[in-house]
């Protein structure tokens, strides 16, 4: 947050944010969020075989304060949610979140008092990724699409447009209870 | 307590609390009153060392922990509760996201449990049990392998951690190949399997016994007699026999007084009786020689796993009342699940009763008699105990988890008390607590 | 197992006769606590009812006293402890001016598990009984595990304890009564310290008080959490799924079957 967001529309903004964009996705520091059973995916993504040293985020950080990703991995109990909201609150700005497996993006099988029913109800969410708990594939995939939005993510004026744009797509979108047909 | 810490305050929306830090203001004003350097340290509940999310709080003066306590209940499920609205087989699902690093353990449990009170021990097919006991030593394998690469990250030694997470993989492709899932399973369920092993499960797990022989010294190499790796567990995490009767640890802490409790031997279940394998002890009560055991235990696992596979003889999996088993018969479909198309047709259009059935059995699922059983097996981390009750219907009345983490982790304050901070660290990895079975 | 079921109760589990039809949910035992009603078979109560089924009225019981001989886990023979246990922990209290009938509620024998009932106030006493006798010695206390049954009026919640003996490889459980309106229990802590938490997560969930823990607060919900969640009196809590319009309602809230 500092110069970049100050810079006038046009040419030179949208150099900057592609600029920016590149140095922010090849270097996303994720905050170590192990939570259940996801969380084991996730250190094995870390590990050997699937390695997560490939796309620049092997290191993840013990403090939050170093972190601008954060991916909550499992499921999200009411005694957890003002936890994982503090430690969201701590990370520094531009900073995601990836809600990895069923119960974090919804509470999945678990529908009961003692599991938040989606993590999006404590923070925003950039990536739901489903799976109970998602091979580390799917999680690098997951990966992959954050560093696509990344990349796009717009900065100063435009980034105040695009926010405009995505409010008014979503007051015009169709409610989900109104929404009629087959899962396609 | 006193109430300052979050002060309430009318507005037009309602009642507003304002949240200050009172209570850290209060353990500051407390310490600075007891004129030393006690100080107060929260570990957790996120903390990268902590094995999940476990919070402890440490009383410290200077380096030394002189209170320790747990705080759990950070990723407590409600999974008791959900179990019973779902019938007795929908409950494998349940189960075995209790304790996910061993799975199998808890469906075995569980499905042992069901067993009971359905008074069908005697009537499990050799093959179902042969396999379970195959999947339950190499989760055993698997579980122990997370507990070192995770105990030696805590350390801060990452090759262990990438050592052992290369041969979980190797074990989860295992899991992959005759389960579908690299974890949570739900394969066991009660009367016996969910199905047979496919074809060419049996040639991998041997080809895995031979490279994990392989593997298994270079732990030895890069730890047993690694002088930091001494140094740094050695007499840390010290609990005797005593301790251990009384605080209920079971598991490698037990064991690693020197008293050779296990269940498989013990109370045998699943015919473990029949296999020949030792229960490795230390006398040393402390982190190494848990470490010393958890590794004792992978060669004896593997030796297990050899026997199993000797014994396989082909024969059904399922108990064959067909009032308890499964009724559909599964087969690759063309796009890669679901039934056999020649059960389907034969059930839709030969025998109506044997579409009802399926119907009822699948829905409703099956009766169990009134009544409650209690049966334990030896999970990595000790004594895994399932209560299960039922009230005669076909959803379980109340399962309750004796799970052996939950336990063994109220021993951390005996183990750490007195010590310097970091061993907080070591002990708490030797315990190896898994917060999903903790907290279930 | 009771006589009434011809198995001589002396025997848990006997699999031919189990299965068999006089042996229903419901059947199974006498005299044991009444848990259920059941009314109807099939679970649908709208509409009319035509087969005549929808009227039936059930009770459905838990295994009831069982009689001498107990037998063993593996129905008498070579493993049959269960009379030697009951033997000298009736021995061992009446040496403490206890009458083993004062304390001890009623045996159960099922499936192959031997069940003290005791009387609460006494439960202090006859759990360091069967810790410090040298012919019980169960050493090893594997937790309590809270049951809420409703309809057992008068005693609603009852605390399950399995103790395991490792000198002597004995298992026995210990199943303690309280009524909802005095939801106490004395705590075992000062007898096998493992219970600590144990008993703080049953606290927890059903609200038993165990009286002299050190420290009885919550241990799994949040400190100012209302309710002791798995009392069955305590919904699932679950919230109705929506999807493209069609709500699938809470678990609690689906029709069951049983």
């Amino acid at each position: 947050m500092g110069l970049e967001e100050k810079l006038p529309s046009g040419f030179l903004l949208t150099t900057v944010e592609q600029a920016a964009g590149w140095v922010r996705k090849s270097s996303v520091f994720p905050a170590t969020f192990g939570l259940a059973c996801c969380a084991i995916e996730m250190m094995t993504t870390g590990a050997g075989r699937y390695d997560l040293a490939r796309f620049g985020m092997e290191v993840f950080r013990g403090s939050p304060r170093q972190a601008d990703l954060m991916i909550v991995a499992g499921r999200v109990s009411q005694k957890m949610a003002p936890v994982l909201r503090q430690v969201y609150d701590q990370m520094p700005n531009p900073k995601w979140v990836i809600s990895m497996g069923v119960c974090a993006s919804s509470g999945g099988m678990f529908n009961n008092y003692a599991i938040v029913q989606g993590v999006d109800h404590v923070v925003p969410v950039d990536i739901y990724l489903p799976g109970c708990p998602p091979r580390p594939e799917m999680l690098l995939d997951a990966i992959l699409k954050l560093h696509e939005k990344i990349q796009n993510s717009k900065l100063g004026v435009n980034a105040e447009e695009a926010a405009r744009e995505a409010e008014e797509a979503a007051l015009k979108a169709l409610p989900t209870i109104e929404m009629k047909g087959l899962l396609r | 307590m006193s109430t300052s810490h979050a002060s309430p305050r009318e507005t037009t929306e309602g009642t507003v609390y304002t949240v200050t830090g009172g209570d850290w203001d209060e353990v500051v004003q407390t310490a600075a009153r007891a004129d030393d350097e006690r100080i107060v340290v929260n570990m957790g509940p996120q903390h990268p060392s902590t094995h999940g999310v476990l919070r402890l709080i440490l009383e410290i003066d200077g380096e030394t922990v002189t209170e320790a306590r747990c705080g759990i209940g950070y990723l407590h499920t409600g999974i008791e509760k959900n179990l019973e609205y779902r019938t007795w087989t929908q409950g494998t699902t349940f189960v075995t996201r209790m304790d996910y690093l061993t799975s199998f353990f808890n469906e075995t449990a569980y499905c042992l449990g069901v067993e009971k009170l359905l008074g069908i021990e005697d009537q499990i097919p050799d093959r179902a049990t042969i396999i379970r006991v195959l999947l339950m030593e190499l989760n055993r394998l698997s579980s122990h392998l997370v507990c070192i690469a995770t105990g030696g990250m805590e350390l801060g030694a990452t090759t262990i951690m990438i050592y052992g997470f290369r041969d979980r993989e190797l074990i989860l492709d295992i899991y992959e190949l005759i389960t579908g899932l690299r974890m949570n399973h739900a394969y066991i369920r009660p009367g016996g399997l969910a199905q047979d092993l496919p074809p060419g499960a049996v040639d991998q797990i041997r080809e895995f016994v031979k490279k994990m022989r392989k593997n298994l010294p270079e732990y030895d190499k890069l730890a047993t007699g690694n002088p930091i790796f001494k140094a740094r567990m050695q007499d840390v995490g010290y609990l005797d026999l005593a301790g251990c009767m009384a605080l209920g640890a079971t598991g490698p802490i037990l064991r690693s007084t020197g008293l050779p409790h296990d269940l498989r031997k013990a109370q045998p279940y699943c015919g473990y009786e029949t296999y020949d394998f030792d229960i490795p002890t230390a006398d040393t009560c402390d982190s190494y020689g848990r470490f010393l055991i958890r590794l004792e235990e992978m060669r004896q696992s593997l030796r297990i796993v050899e026997q199993c596979l000797d014994r396989l003889q082909p024969g059904p999996v399922m108990v064959a009342d067909k009032k308890i088993a499964w009724p559909a018969q599964l087969a690759l479909g063309p796009d890669g699940l679901g039934n056999s198309l020649d059960h389907i047709k034969n059930i839709m259009g030969t025998s109506m009763e044997a579409l009802i059935h399926h119907f009822k059995l699948v829905t409703e699922g099956f009766r169990v008699p009134p009544g409650q059983a209690y049966t334990a097996v030896e999970s990595p981390k000790g004594e895994l105990g399932v209560h299960v009750v039922s009230d005669g219907g076909t959803r379980p009345y109340r399962v309750h988890f004796r799970d052996p983490s939950f336990t063994n982790l109220q021993a951390m304050a005996a183990m750490c008390e007195g010590g310097q901070v970091a061993d907080v660290i070591v002990a708490v990895a030797s315990i190896d607590p898994v917060m999903g079975g903790v907290d279930r | 197992m009771s006589d009434a079921n011809g198995a001589g109760g002396s025997d848990g589990v006997n699999p031919e006769k189990d299965l068999s039809a006089e042996n229903l949910p419901g059947q199974r035992g006498q005299g044991g606590e009444e848990i259920r009603v059941q009314r109807g078979m099939f679970g649908a109560t709208e509409g009319g009812d035509t087969s005549g089924y929808g009227g039936l009225v059930r009770s459905v019981r838990l295994p009831g006293p069982a009689a001498r001989p107990y037998g063993g886990p593996r129905g008498g023979g070579a493993y049959g402890y269960f009379d030697e246990v009951a033997d000298e922990l009736e021995g061992a209290l009446e040496e403490q001016d206890l009458l083993p009938e004062n304390a001890i509620e009623k045996t159960v024998v099922d499936r192959g598990e031997l069940t003290f009932h005791i009387e609460r106030e006494h439960l202090v006493r006859v759990a360091r009984t069967l810790r410090d006798d040298p012919a019980l010695r169960f050493e090893l206390c594997t937790g309590v595990s809270g049951v809420h049954y409703p309809n057992d009026k008068g005693r609603e919640l009852h605390a399950v304890y399995h103790l395991r003996s490792i000198t002597h490889n004995r298992l026995i459980r210990l199943e303690v009564s309280a009524p909802d309106s005095d939801p106490h229990i004395p705590s075992l802590f000062s007898v096998y310290p493992t219970n600590d938490w144990h008993e703080r997560e049953t606290y927890d969930f059903y609200g038993i008080v165990f009286d002299g823990h050190p420290a009885l607060t919550r241990i799994m919900m949040p400190d100012d959490w209302p309710g002791h969640p798995q009392r069955k009196d305590y919904p699932l809590g679950g919230i109705p799924v929506e999807y493209k319009g069609a709500q699938i309602p809470a678990p609690d809230q689906r029709r069951s079957y049983s």
